[in-house]
């Protein structure tokens, strides 16, 4: 192994340490500590809504009412969701590396509107802020849904989450403007629109349908408080309203929603998977386009959340067949990566890892979401734990498992330092295998007849609930370990510097690490593609 | 000098600094703002659609509620914000002919056209509720379920609209403000411009709002 050489260039400061003090962080307009501020927020609220449902999985360790009450149950159920969704994995990636990596990769200095970018980063804190406050005034018993008529008359704290919700999603837009105007406006001159890394296709896609999809909830929501404060008629059936409409308007924000979730991932994936394969990407342009397919069609496929709500054979076969077609994008992209690999030289790094177990366990969740919108099937699943199965192999092992893989592969470059690796492993391990035990026990729950979100449960239905809060420890300590792991490679790591340790070939891996204010110290040199290999590997 | 301070980003890559927040990128500025539009067309066509569900439940209801709206006072408010739009559209021209005082107290009309649409739609409102057609008064309990919908569809809609007015009015206001701290000029034209837009969104609204509850009945 050959020493590394000294850098040449004097120390820069890094964006870390140009300015410093509490105040300098919240006055900043620079993306990438924007992006830090995100990681903070969002790691706080992961944990809080991880707390929370290990709460209520714990009453779940046996049938009865013990514990905490059922009306403790159904608010912490409420507040999980609502935490987990509009708090964490909406804003996870897209936020966080979103921000930080968004105007690298396409050698700018900053996001179009950076006081704009700051302003998001404080709705989304007084958003978070609000949510927390509800548990003060008793907290929100009514799903994270808020489907209308209970959430009218329900006696648990509706104005609070809402509120939350809604500013929640003022960030979002703005954020998902900011980065469309980004694209458009600030790549280097040198990067075209099929140069660019698919990261920033997903996020672009998915910042579309934070802008389009947004919208619709603010309002239905907002309309939900004037029927309940106010007492405008809207919605309520004994006045006239019909509560179909509110889950219609619901779905058309929050199926899309699951999108804005998922592709920023898949993003993510396509950055990995290539650079630990070393190999370009097999099918660039079918998978920059797969995320524009999903992110349209997606747009088309809410009401296969209310087969069983009412409505005409037409629509449900129509949304059926819409759901369908939403796997094949879906699919292009994993055969795409999967023929990335073949004959690749893998480097099974934890970021790979991660984003391995992500293939396994997002296979498993869109394969149920198969049933889940299949119309026979479908009536015999809704509403049972096999839904919320379904939902978290996507969503925690399909958005959220690429999140950490996400993490374990842009840590070095935010921070400048590397993890310890044997404990990023164990924590991958371990993760995999509570999770497994924590959600695929509920899918045969499911298929059984445990009904969705209730607090008790019959004795035949047993041995899945224990083996599901067994596996819900087993991956809280998981969570922990891999969180503390990456925590203490900031103060104790190996300083990484200018080296580029996986062999990245995107824009970022040009700059040191981490990154000066202005982004680069030299010109980026694009003659190279977002996906020419091999890069050096500066052994990590 | 520090090393950094001779690799600004300037000198390195001319075009990445337009992101820096003291550059002015007009054309991102418009990008921008109609995106932002985008979604206020979303947030309205929500609630058309909502609108088209419950006139085609109760068809009947909608119009005898619309029966009970002054078209007067709404073919006033409608020529009012139209008039509006145009003196908007005057003071973006003057203002990138560089004519200062003329934009200004263009802006001034449209203000003032603006708070007259607002003060008839308050009139409009209170007389209503003098009626005890106010959501949830006894009253309007007593009506038939189509027209409790429609007032809570008039009440939601209307009120909507007249908040994005006022929002309007307070961005007239900061562009007059900015105008005479001179950092909106005819080079630096995105502020009054954007505002505009914002302006002519909210009379678009109008014109769709109008015949829906005016003139159905």
């Amino acid at each position: 192994m050959t020493s590394i050489p000294a850098p040449l260039t004097p120390a820069l400061p890094t964006y870390l340490d140009v300015r410093r003090g509490l105040v300098s962080w919240l006055t900043t307009t620079d993306h990438k500590r924007i992006g830090i501020m995100y990681l903070c927020g969002i790691l706080f609220f992961f944990l809080f809504g991880a707390a929370m449902a290990v709460t209520f999985r714990l009453k779940l360790y046996s049938p009865g009412l013990h514990f905490i009450s059922n009306e403790t149950y159904n608010r912490l159920l409420t507040l999980h969701g609502v935490t987990m969704i509009f708090l964490v994995i909406i804003p996870s990636i897209p936020a966080i590396f979103g921000n930080f990596f968004l105007p690298i990769m396409l050698g700018a200095r900053d996001v179009a509107f950076p006081r704009l970018n700051l302003m998001s980063w404080y709705c989304y804190m007084t958003g978070g802020l609000f949510a927390l406050t509800s548990i003060a005034y008793g907290g929100p018993d009514t799903g994270w849904t808020f489907y209308v008529p209970y959430s009218l008359r329900t006696s648990g704290n509706v104005l609070l989450p809402i509120l939350a919700a809604f500013i929640l999603g003022w960030s979002s837009i703005l954020t998902g403007l900011n980065f469309v105007t980004t694209v458009h406006r600030l790549r280097h001159p040198a990067m075209s629109w099929f140069r660019m890394p698919l990261f920033i296709w997903s996020l672009y896609a998915t910042a579309w349908v934070q802008i389009i999809a947004t919208p619709v909830i603010a309002i239905t929501l907002v309309m939900v408080l004037l029927e309940r404060f106010m007492g405008v008629a809207l919605f309520d059936p004994s006045r006239g309203g019909d509560p179909v409409l509110f889950q219609h308007l619901f779905w058309t924000y929050s199926h899309p929603a699951v999108y804005i979730m998922i592709l920023p991932a898949m993003g993510v994936v396509s950055e990995i998977i290539p650079t630990f394969s070393r190999k370009t990407i097999f099918g660039y342009k079918y998978i920059a386009f797969s995320s524009v397919a999903i992110a349209s069609i997606g747009s088309l496929v809410w009401g296969h959340h209310m087969f069983t709500a009412g409505m005409s054979d037409y629509a449900r076969v129509t949304f059926s067949f819409l759901t369908f077609l939403v796997a094949v994008p879906s699919a292009v992209k994993v055969f795409n990566w999967l023929a990335t690999m073949y004959r690749g030289s893998i480097y099974l790094g934890p970021p790979m890892v991660f984003t391995l177990m992500f293939i396994f366990l997002f296979s498993i969740g869109g394969l149920t979401g198969l049933i889940l919108g299949s119309l026979a099937t479908n009536i015999h699943v809704h509403d049972t734990a096999f839904v919320p199965a379904h939902f978290h192999y996507t969503m925690f092992g399909g958005a959220m498992v690429v999140f950490f893989g996400a993490m374990h592969y842009w840590w070095p470059k935010m921070f400048g330092r590397m993890y310890h690796f044997g404990r990023a492993y164990a924590s991958a391990v371990l993760f995999f295998i509570g999770f497994n035990l924590t959600y695929f026990p509920l899918f045969l729950a499911g298929v059984h007849g445990m009904p969705r979100r209730y607090a008790d449960y019959l004795p035949e239905f047993t041995v899945y609930h224990r083996t599901s809060t067994i596996g819900s420890w087993i991956m809280v300590a998981a969570l922990l370990l891999m969180i503390g792991n990456l925590i203490a490679a900031l103060f104790n790591g190996k300083r990484i510097k200018d080296r580029n340790p996986w062999g990245g070939a995107t824009l970022e891996w040009q700059t040191p690490s981490p990154p000066p204010p202005s982004n680069f110290t030299a010109p980026p040199d694009l003659s190279r593609g977002p996906y020419d290999y091999p890069v050096e590997v500066q052994d990590p | 000098m520090s090393p950094h301070a001779a690799l600004t980003p300037d000198t390195l890559a001319p075009h990445a600094s337009a992101a820096h927040a003291e550059h002015y990128d007009p054309v991102a500025c418009k990008i921008g703002m109609w995106l932002f539009l985008f979604t206020e067309v979303l947030l309205f066509g929500t609630l058309f659609i909502v609108f088209a569900v419950y006139l085609t439940l109760h068809h009947f209801d909608f119009a005898s509620g619309s029966r009970q709206l002054d078209k007067l006072l709404g073919a006033a408010n409608t020529m009012i914000l139209l008039t509006s739009s145009l003196t908007m559209a005057l003071a973006i021209a003057a203002m990138q002919r560089s004519n200062r005082r003329l934009s200004v107290a263009l802006l001034t009309a449209t203000l003032l056209l603006g708070l007259a649409f607002l003060g008839i739609k308050a009139h409009e409102w209170h007389h209503k509720f003098e009626h005890d057609l106010y959501p949830r008064s006894a009253t309007m309990l007593a009506n038939p379920y189509g027209q409790q919908v429609f007032y809570g569809l008039y009440y939601t809609m209307t009120g909507l609209h007249a908040l994005h007015v006022i929002v309007g009015c307070g961005a007239i206001v900061s562009a007059m403000v900015l105008i005479r701290l001179g950092r909106v000029r005819a080079d630096r034209i995105a502020f009054i411009d954007n505002t505009g837009l914002y302006w002519h969104l909210v009379d678009a609204i109008w014109i769709l709002l109008f015949p829906l509850f005016y003139l159905i009945g």
